[in-house]
């Protein structure tokens, strides 16, 4: 493509501009967990890791994110299993609202999380509260669970319908049970599906803030929660950057890992 | 039971009875045993929605034979070969492998292997763990799996390439693969569907005559789907003919070639001539359909009389084709019609045949080379 000089420039201004948009902010934010002064006085007066120690010995916060970390597993896992078993139902096997049910199945992320979090509260306090089971990570798993069994569903599903029939038929073929197929001929092929899926599913759960404050208790807090209300409390800001300095670099090398695996 | 009973004596009184006989292996008639595997389909529909893919096919496939399938596109071959694999149930009709109806029977439990037409190799596993697959399922221990798949392998000409992912092979390369791992399991029945359809001229040729090879030395029964006239011709011991989920006729290939049984057959196999209505009745006596193929038909000077068994008809020569080794005449009829004659070019060469355009003939050919044709029903 031939662009003249001015336009060459204003490209080069625009990639600027919007890399600076996104980037910014995040730097900002690293910065000021290295600031030696309280009060996000800028420019930073000093370096200092003052603030990296007091995050680390920080009860709530080590306890919040343990929290958050079993629940972003038990959804990932509920969400594999079901998420999984609901793709092969709906792409292997013909049968009646076949339609409706792939349909019923993607809806949830497009509500708002807030219906979602009501509707789960209201269901929660009918059916598990007469059981004796009360809200706490349990419910946090089964409302996170909602949204990540669509990512799941729709990774799996989509990579199936793309996978040739043959395979599966070559395998039967050859003797092997409908079991042995799927663990031999079919997981093998949409493994990269369900590690991507997997990987969106502990992602959406680890940030989830609207469903999470509807299903857990009053003693369950997850580390979204405890950065919500850690926020707006007197000295607790440059600790709150902390944690969000840790979450990008932590968040930044699975998505540095999978552009790599897909690039050529 | 009464369905292998019929097969044994069908095998027996088969012209081809010398080869299927032979074919049962020394160590198996010592032993008195003769397994003798067939495949019947009895009033086999399969329909899908409004489409009648197939339509009320019924077949017998003998033990040990190499047996084709020819047809048109969409004529329902690989769906009567997914009906004997346990792909598809029909609609109606039952399929019974060895005289026990297996119609209901998932694939796994059949004991037939399948070489598909787009081979459906497994990507993720190397060309040996591809031919053991079969082998590793069924849980056969871990020398024999080895033994078995290195021999497979030999068989297809294959000893150096176990290691290999089946996206470093060439086409030819991955249709041997498929074949050695559908022959590991030394399954009775053999299905192949259009196994040579993506390979170029030469190396299908070289192809075919490795699988007729294998096919007699594995004494395997072979259900071989192709569109290939020439194919199903030279390779098959019979050959049925598919038209629109029906099969038109089943023969040996020289049956199928000689005494097509309907118009559609006389057309499809090979080319062919039609007389019929006024033009039969006036060369023929009769009326009705007849097939005539252009190269039983002699090209006599005109006014020439006949040999007292054939039938003569004069006319005139329209238009010439050469082909290199043959050339086509086309003949306009004095009786109405036209028709094709093939001649060897043995003593003309190309030009000299062309200039036989416009001069009048005599055509004439054995009595007995006029075949009878029935209406397809
Ligand atoms: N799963 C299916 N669903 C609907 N129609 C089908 C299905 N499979 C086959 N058919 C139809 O059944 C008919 C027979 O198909 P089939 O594949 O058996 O033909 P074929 O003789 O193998 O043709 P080809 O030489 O092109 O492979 C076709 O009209 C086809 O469109
Ligand atoms: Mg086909």
């Amino acid at each position: 493509m031939h662009l003249n000089r001015r336009s060459r420039i204003a490209l080069r201004l625009a990639m600027a501009l919007g890399l600076a948009v996104l980037y910014v902010p995040l730097l900002v934010v690293l910065l000021n967990s290295f600031n030696a002064s309280r009060s996000f006085a800028w420019p930073p007066t000093g370096f200092s890791l003052r603030w990296w120690q007091a995050a680390w010995q920080e009860p709530g916060l080590r306890t919040a994110l343990w929290t958050s970390v079993r629940a972003g597993l038990g959804a990932t896992a509920v969400a594999l299993v079901l998420g999984t078993m609901a793709a092969f139902a709906a792409t292997r096997y013909r049968f009646f609202g076949r339609q409706a049910v792939s349909f019923l199945l993607i809806l949830p992320i497009a509500l708002p999380g807030i219906v979602t979090g009501i509707a789960l509260n209201a269901a929660f306090r009918t059916v598990l509260t007469p059981l004796g089971i009360g809200f706490g990570l349990f419910t946090v798993i089964v409302g996170h669970a909602t949204f990540c069994i669509v990512v799941v569903f729709n990774n799996v599903s989509a990579r199936l319908r793309r996978l040739p029939g043959s395979g599966e038929d070559a395998s039967a073929d050859l003797g092997a049970h409908t079991f042995q197929t799927f663990w031999y001929i079919t997981l093998p092929a949409v493994r990269g599906a369900l590690f991507a899926g997997a990987l969106l599913a502990f992602a959406l759960s680890f940030d989830e803030i609207v469903v999470t404050t509807f299903t857990a208790g009053p003693g369950t807090q997850t580390l979204p929660l405890w950065i919500f209300d850690n926020l707006a409390r007197p000295n607790q800001g440059p600790v709150v950057d902390v944690v969000a300095s840790a979450l990008i670099v932590l968040s930044a090398l699975p998505v540095w890992l999978a552009h790599r695996m897909s690039a050529p | 039971m009464p369905g292998q009973m019929r097969t044994v004596a069908s095998t027996i009184t088969n012209e081809n009875g010398f080869y299927l006989v032979s074919g049962v292996s020394s160590a198996r008639r010592m032993l008195g045993i003769y397994v003798v595997m067939t495949v019947t389909l009895s009033g086999v529909s399969k329909k899908f929605g409004a489409v009648r893919a197939v339509d009320g096919v019924d077949l017998e496939i003998r033990s040990g034979e190499f047996f084709s399938m020819l047809g048109p596109s969409g004529s329902g071959k690989t769906t009567v070969l997914r009906l004997i694999a346990g792909f598809e149930e029909p609609t109606t009709g039952t399929v019974q492998l060895a005289g026990r109806d297996v119609t209901r029977l998932p694939p796994f439990d059949r004991d037939v292997n399948t070489v598909f037409q787009d081979y459906a190799l497994f990507p993720h596993l190397s060309v040996r763990q591809n031919v053991e697959y079969g082998l590793r399922v069924k849980r056969v221990a871990k020398a024999e799996r080895i033994s078995r798949a290195e021999q497979a392998l030999a068989t297809v000409h294959l000893e150096g390439f176990a290691n290999r992912s089946p996206a470093a092979l060439s086409g030819g390369q991955r249709q041997r693969v498929a074949l050695a791992r559908a022959l590991v399991n030394r399954p009775s029945v053999l299905l192949l569907d259009e196994p040579l359809g993506a390979l170029d001229l030469k190396l299908r040729l070289e192809m075919q005559s490795e699988l007729k090879q294998i096919q007699r030395e594995a004494r395997i029964t072979f259900v071989f789907v192709t569109h290939d006239q020439d194919e199903a011709l030279t390779m098959s011991d019979r050959v049925a003919v598919f038209n629109a989920g029906r099969i038109e006729q089943v023969g040996t290939p020289a049956e199928v070639y000689e005494r097509p049984a309907t118009p559609f057959v006389a057309g499809f196999v090979g080319t062919s001539n039609l007389v019929e209505g006024e033009t039969a009745a006036k060369i023929l006596g009769s009326h009705g359909s007849y097939s005539v193929r252009p190269e039983k038909i002699r090209i006599l000077p005109p006014g020439t009389a006949a040999r007292g068994d054939e039938v003569a008809a004069p006319g005139r020569i329209a238009d010439v084709v050469y082909a290199g080794a043959q050339t086509r005449f086309l003949v306009d009829l004095e009786a109405g019609g036209r028709l094709t004659a093939l001649r060897q070019n043995r003593d003309e060469d190309g030009d000299e045949a062309l200039r036989h355009r416009g001069a009048g003939v005599v055509l004439a050919w054995r009595r007995t080379h006029t075949v009878e044709l029935t209406q397809a029903n």
